[in-house]
């Protein structure tokens, strides 16, 4: 029975890593570089439900959409302003930017909404848990899970069926050639900011419903740790970030539990460096050949 | 006139009083030492505050004593302080209360045990503000000991014996406290039957609570500020896991979250020595003088400073401490004094060893709709 709890806590805590290893992922395939500033999008969302569940009195539905519009907003500002500039620079510049970005938006926040922590208000998303037998889920618990699932299956479907999600494919294939065919580069990859920064703004808001502590920092810790779920699921594969980030929520509360919470975080790096060294492309990356 | 003629007829007898009991009073000049501007000033201001109250009831009863009390500002920073200091000792002063916070006394205790000055801090709770200097007090417990004060308390008042204790491991604060609670408890007939560390970053406490209902706890006890607390209660509230959760001062703010379900936080105990809608008529009687005087509830620290007084009058008593002792005389005196003396104060009967580390009877409030109520 307490494996069973272990096992539904580590799939919430995966999906919620899922959700933004996604974001991670589809920048890194489509504009190829590292957004560290992505866990701090997440952040900035949880601010804004915050703000409309608390202060501006907003019903739920209505501050998860104001906040997916916000960080949508704010994901294409970050891009055109501080990455689009750097399209042709070295790769490491760019990095740096992101990594200046995240500090950016973290001071940013902290001047804002100051350096107290604030409780994110979860009532909405559980008023109960749900008991089975003796397993008590708690509501936060099934809507993360779903919401994984549903958010995978509308990203597979988006990529493969439409237009714009081939064109997307198509740009992470090959920029120069999808340029030629006539696909605007520029824009696929604002629209994959929108898309992964709207995606941000729902992780930022389960990030919280299940562990209701918000502050500048919120995004920084889990950002990480779905940067790592990224990696080792095969960066630039969706299914590749969903499956990632399951494993290392599993793998994270097994190894708490069953192993050591004082090692909880060393053993989930200890997986992903052995990971990477039996498969250095990740679980469902593509190997890639450098022609030369 | 008529008013006049009995105001004159009071003075006479307030002479008369005064003669007939005591002579002259002998003014005892102390500093209170804290940062009365900067970013800890609350606390600065309330260490005064408090000290001021006991001051004027000190002066008002017409004792032994009769108190000039000094403030100095030291804006809660180690260079600063020293100048404080100094501008206290220049001002006559033969002791000092301070200072309220743990890094600048530090600093200008270490300073006094060259000069031999006497230092008895309200407030400043860290090891290193005692350790190695036997010139500085405290009036509140030292950080690592509020652990073995709340196994005495849970032990004491039967709260339960299967205890599970969580700790930041990368915190010095909670780790103290952990290990202080962790070598009194077995002694005291408490068992602890599950131990589960956590870091700051931590925010999923699902396995933690897990292992401590598992584990068949009654009480969880949570040496930790309140950030992680409010996770676990949360957690432990989806888990509908209801032990009695023990925490330490780092809980109190816990109420103060913004955003925060205080529903959660029901039945939560924690170790403190001051509660302000106490129904002690000692307590009652310090926090309507001081609502009169200043116009808002003391906090613990203005509880801690307002003992500080009373206990440095006390030892100065004992110590025989004269308007023309120096403070090179009085810090000796008082230093063998404090460890013969037993003040009751507001904040607990408290006693005094050599380390400069209180002894005291540890105090719990529990949270019941929203507000701390001792029990």
């Amino acid at each position: 029975m307490i494996f069973l709890d272990h096992l539904i806590n580590g799939l919430s805590l995966g999906s919620i890593y899922a959700i933004i290893a996604l974001g991670y992922t589809m920048v890194y395939g489509i504009a190829k570089m590292l957004n560290f500033a992505h866990g701090d999008v997440i952040m900035v969302g949880a601010y804004i439900a915050f703000c409309g569940l608390q202060y501006w009195g907003f019903p739920p539905v209505l501050a998860i959409l104001v906040a997916m519009v916000a960080c949508t907003i704010l994901g294409i500002t970050i891009e055109g302003l501080a990455y689009r500039p750097l399209r042709q620079a070295a790769s490491l510049a760019v990095l740096i930017t992101a990594i200046g970005v995240s500090y950016l938006l973290q001071n940013i926040a902290l001047m804002i909404w100051g350096a107290n922590p604030k409780s994110f208000p979860t009532t909405f998303i559980n008023g109960s848990s749900i008991r089975l037998g003796q397993l008590n889920i708690s509501t936060a618990t099934i809507i993360t899970i779903l919401a994984n699932v549903v958010i995978m299956v509308g990203l597979t479907l988006f990529t493969s069926k439409t237009k714009l999600g081939k064109a997307m494919r198509c740009v992470s294939e090959d920029r120069g050639a999808a340029e030629l065919m006539g696909i605007n580069v520029n824009r696929t990859i604002s629209l994959t900011f929108a898309i992964g920064s709207a995606l941000a703004a729902i992780a930022g808001i389960l990030l919280c419903s299940s562990y209701p502590i918000l502050q500048p920092t919120t995004g920084s810790m889990p950002g990480i740790k779905a940067f790592t779920a990224a990696v080792f699921g095969g960066i630039g594969s969706i299914p590749g970030a969903m499956l990632g980030g399951i494993l290392l929520g599993v793998i994270e509360i097994f190894g708490k539990a069953y192993i050591s919470t004082e090692l909880g975080d060393a053993i989930v790096f200890a997986v992903l460096i052995i990971v990477l060294l039996v498969k250095p492309a990740g679980l469902l990356g593509k190997p890639m050949r450098e022609k030369v | 006139m008529k008013k006049l003629i009995a105001l004159a007829l009071a003075l006479v007898l307030a002479l008369t009083v005064c003669s007939a009991f005591a002579e002259e009073p002998i003014t005892l000049k102390i500093a209170h030492i804290g940062p009365l501007t900067g970013p800890a000033a609350l606390y600065g201001i309330a260490t005064s505050r408090g000290a001021q109250i006991a001051v004027d009831e000190i002066n008002a009863a017409g004792g032994k004593y009769k108190i000039e009390l000094i403030d100095e500002d030291d804006e809660h920073n180690v260079e600063k302080v020293i100048n404080a200091y100094n501008a206290a000792l220049d001002a006559g002063a033969q002791m000092i209360l301070g200072s309220t916070t743990s890094k600048p006394c530090e600093a200008a205790g270490a300073q006094g045990y060259t000069d031999r000055v006497f230092f008895l801090t309200p407030s400043a709770s860290s090891t290193a503000v005692i350790e190695d200097k036997d010139n500085v007090f405290q009036v509140c417990f030292t950080d690592p000991n509020q652990g073995a004060a709340s196994a005495e308390y849970i032990a004491e008042h039967k709260l339960g014996t299967k205890i599970a204790v969580i700790y930041n491991n990368a915190d010095v604060y909670s780790t103290g406290i952990r290990d202080t609670f962790v070598e009194k408890a077995p002694g005291l007939g408490l068992e602890i039957v599950s131990e589960e560390t956590f870091t700051d970053e931590t925010t999923d406490f699902t396995v933690q609570v897990g292992k401590a209902q598992e584990a068949g706890a009654e009480i969880v006890f949570l040496p930790m500020y309140y950030t992680p607390a409010s996770l676990i209660l949360k957690t432990a509230a989806d888990k509908n896991y209801k032990p009695i959760f023990f925490g330490v001062d780092g809980m109190d703010g816990i109420l103060s979250v913004e955003g925060f379900d205080t529903s959660l936080a029901e039945g939560v105990m924690l170790l403190t020595p001051f509660v302000a809608t106490s129904e002690d008529a000692k307590v009652a009687n310090f926090v309507k003088l001081y609502e009169d005087k200043f116009g808002e509830t003391p906090i613990q620290f203005a509880a801690d400073a307002y003992d500080g007084i009373y206990i440095l009058v006390a030892a100065a008593e004992k110590a025989g401490i004269t308007a023309d002792t120096t403070p090179e005389e009085a810090c000796d005196l008082l230093i063998a004094a404090m460890k013969e003396i037993q003040v009751d104060g507001i904040t607990g009967s408290m006693t005094w060893d050599e380390s400069g580390a209180v002894t005291k009877t540890p105090m719990a409030a529990t949270i019941e709709n929203g507000v701390y109520v001792f029990k």
